[in-house]
């Protein structure tokens, strides 16, 4: 009986052993060796993984720089900062980055738009959609159902009253949300630039003014009062420059429709 | 004649109560011709049919409008005498944006058709599929395929069996249902045309057992007729009127996954579109018109109309003596297991949709649903033998991938699952969003 219980453990430590010492064989000698500055460029990252750069998390961001001499300017999030911080460690020179923000480009709420039926579905934008072609009368607008706010991996989209809104202070300009709405409403805008368009309809004056309050009829006052520039007409849809600073804010109170606001 | 008795049942299905009584019994009336007709260019699967008139011009009846676009595409034809008053863009059942002639109709006319092809039985083969192309005659049970390109099968498939599909098994709908009893001599001929150009040794009329009338009426207007002809009284079940399931109750054959009818020798035509095959061969009409059936609690006169394509809802509601006291709080176009629901009543008709349904606030409800339960009624109700529970909780989570692997593509969104459901999932429209994104990912993947 003993004899039984002492050969098990020496059998079985033996065995551990034996493990233990290939282990330690394999680790020395069959190592992946990873360039050690992959590893320290993504600690200069900012560790989000949200993937707006168009690489599957920071670790493979940074491996991308170090073996295939990516672009050290693709982190968002991380802006000039990191930028700076990524040029520095490599010895090249530094390039600006512009913050940026998303902004969804339509003022509709349920309370100056309309809705023509009652959607009973999947709370899902792209969903909505494809549902008679979505449930609010304009065609161009935010449909409200949140399929933004849910993929924005910081929550800086809220839906209010049936429109999403980006809030530019958490924003790390991942482009999550532009990719997922089905509308194409969003877009990427230089974080300093405060005054917006807030309309994405390309419908004539009188049908947009059917279905939304604060929907531009394509007046073109803006052109003629705002900054020279600033304003371009696309069809029926006024549309900013952001390349143009607006200093002329009067053309905010001469917008008839009211869908020109400052942030 | 015969009358054979199906042997199978397909796996699952559901029993909903049909209401068919309530527009069964009524014949079929020819709409007046409306004063307007917006017809859309896209009636059928495929590229839409290119406008081949502008406003101004003068048409005729079976004359074209829009020319084919492409292999899987047909023409379309003016049902009506008139003026052409616009090109527009006009949203159709589906949802769909496509172009839509707008025709001013004026009265009567010539109606402008082809030569009639009597003695098709000696006719060449191709000649009769270009005649069936060129009259813009495609599957009128709902899907729309181009007829022509259905009956020109590749050499290596050879066809042995056509099955007619009158099983209509969609609740509220009667057109095909009265076509049978009002036409059945016409869809014999149809029938035989199509058994002639495939090659085929067998032919099947399915009909479901809840109408008998029909089964009378075919079984009588096939007496006589050569070969191994028969009338297959099925099961009723929804979906019975799916071409794989039918095909399975009819001869027991499996439709092999991912794969057509032709696979396992069979094709199956529904019956109006049988009709449609009759007039565009024999009299030289191209499809203009079809039978819609106007029921539902919401209208005065459920009826069956004979209408031109591009009759607005609202003149087929006016013709069915209009709203009851009961405004409609839903207007389905179609059946409603799988019909689109539309939110105007300025909606054109085409070619595929077979009823208008028209439902009162009580027989619609508007459910609040809630996470899966698992409690498998939807495993037991999937016509296709697929897992709509575990299907809907990967596209919740937006795993399209995931749903993919356990045969996601195979579903025929039938909506059994959804109607059985306790938890009240949209479970069709989860399926239908999965279905979108794995079609986008892999139209990405070839650029």
């Amino acid at each position: 009986m003993e004899n039984l219980i002492l050969q098990s453990f020496i059998w079985i430590g033996l065995v551990g052993l034996v493990i233990g010492i290939s282990l330690a064989v394999a680790a020395r000698y069959l190592a992946v060796k990873e360039d050690p500055r992959i590893g320290e460029l993504t600690d200069l990252l900012p560790g989000a993984n949200c993937g707006g750069c168009g690489f599957a998390g920071c670790a493979d961001y940074a491996k991308a720089i170090i073996v295939d001499n990516a672009d050290i300017t693709l982190c968002a999030p991380g802006g000039s900062e990191c930028a700076d911080a990524i040029a520095s460690y490599l010895g090249v020179a530094s390039k600006s980055v512009e913050k940026m923000t998303a902004i969804v480009l339509c003022s509709g709420d349920d309370s100056n738009s309309k809705r023509r039926f009652d959607y009973n579905g999947i709370s899902d934008c792209a969903a909505a959609q494809a549902t008679a072609g979505g449930d609010k009368s304009c065609s161009w607008g935010c449909l409200g159902y949140g399929s933004c706010a849910r993929v924005c991996p910081v929550n800086a989209i809220s839906i209010i009253n049936g429109l999403a809104k980006v809030d530019k202070e958490l924003c790390i300009a991942c482009g999550k949300c532009i990719a997922v709405c089905p509308r194409k409403l969003i877009k990427l805008v230089p974080a300093s630039a405060v005054i917006h368009v807030l309309c994405s309809s390309k419908d004539k004056g009188p049908v947009v003014k059917k279905v939304c309050s604060t929907g531009c009829i394509g007046c073109r006052l803006c052109t003629k009062f705002g900054d020279e520039g600033a304003f371009i007409m696309d069809g029926f849809l006024a549309k900013r420059d952001y390349s143009v600073a607006v200093t002329k804010e009067e053309v905010i109170d001469k917008c008839p429709a009211k869908c020109i606001l400052k942030d | 004649m015969q009358t054979i008795k199906s042997p199978y049942n397909f796996r699952g299905g559901i029993h909903p109560d049909y209401h068919k009584e309530l527009s069964s019994g009524a014949a079929i009336k020819r709409l007046p011709m409306p004063a307007v007709l917006s017809v859309p260019m896209s009636q059928h699967l495929g590229a839409p049919a290119k406008p081949c008139v502008k406003a101004g011009d003068v048409v005729q009846r079976g004359s074209i409008i829009g020319e084919q676009n492409g292999f899987i595409s047909v023409p379309v034809h003016s049902p009506a005498n008139g003026k052409v008053t616009a090109i527009t863009d006009v949203s159709t059942a589906s949802g769909r944006l496509c172009q839509a002639v707008t025709i001013e109709c004026s009265e009567a006319g010539e109606t402008l058709s082809m030569s009639p092809i009597t003695l098709w039985k000696n006719t060449d083969r191709d000649e009769l599929r270009a005649r069936i192309g060129e009259a813009g005659v495609v599957g009128m049970g709902g899907a729309g395929f181009p007829t022509k390109v259905k009956l020109s099968p590749p050499m290596d498939k050879p066809i042995d069996t056509v099955i007619l599909n009158g099983a209509e098994c969609e609740p509220y709908l009667t057109s095909d249902h009265r076509m049978m009893i009002e036409h059945a001599k016409e869809i014999r001929i149809g029938a035989e045309i199509i058994r002639y150009i495939l090659g085929a040794k067998t032919l099947r009329i399915a009909i479901e057992d809840n109408k008998p009338d029909a089964i009378k009426a075919m079984a009588e207007a096939f007496e006589g007729i050569d070969g191994d002809v028969a009338v297959t009284v099925l099961h009723t079940s929804y979906p019975q009127g799916s071409e794989k399931q039918q095909i399975y109750a009819v001869t027991g054959r499996e439709v092999p996954r991912g794969g057509l009818p032709m696979d396992v020798g069979c094709v199956v035509e529904n019956t109006s579109t049988t009709f449609a095959i009759y007039e565009a061969v024999v009299k030289g009409i191209p499809l203009i018109e079809r039978v819609i059936t106007v029921t539902g609690d919401a209208v005065a006169e459920p009826s069956n109309l004979l209408a031109p394509f591009g009759t607005s809802y609202q003149d087929l509601i006016d013709a069915s003596g209009g709203f009851t006291n009961a405004k409609a709080a839903k207007v389905i176009s179609g059946g409603p297991m799988m019909g689109f629901t539309v939110s105007s009543l300025d909606t054109p008709t085409g070619k595929t949709a077979s009823g208008l349904l028209l439902l009162s606030k009580k027989r619609v409800t508007q459910y609040t649903s809630q996470a899966c339960i698992s409690c498998g009624r939807c495993v037991e109700a999937c016509p296709m033998g697929l897992i709509p529970s575990e299907l809907s909780q990967f596209i919740e989570a937006d795993d399209a991938e995931g749903a993919e692997a356990i045969s996601l593509m195979d579903c025929i969104e039938c909506g059994s699952c959804a109607f059985v459901c306790p938890a009240r999932r949209p479970l069709v429209q989860h399926m239908r969003r999965g279905k979108a994104i794995v079609m986008a990912k892999r139209a990405a993947a070839k650029h």
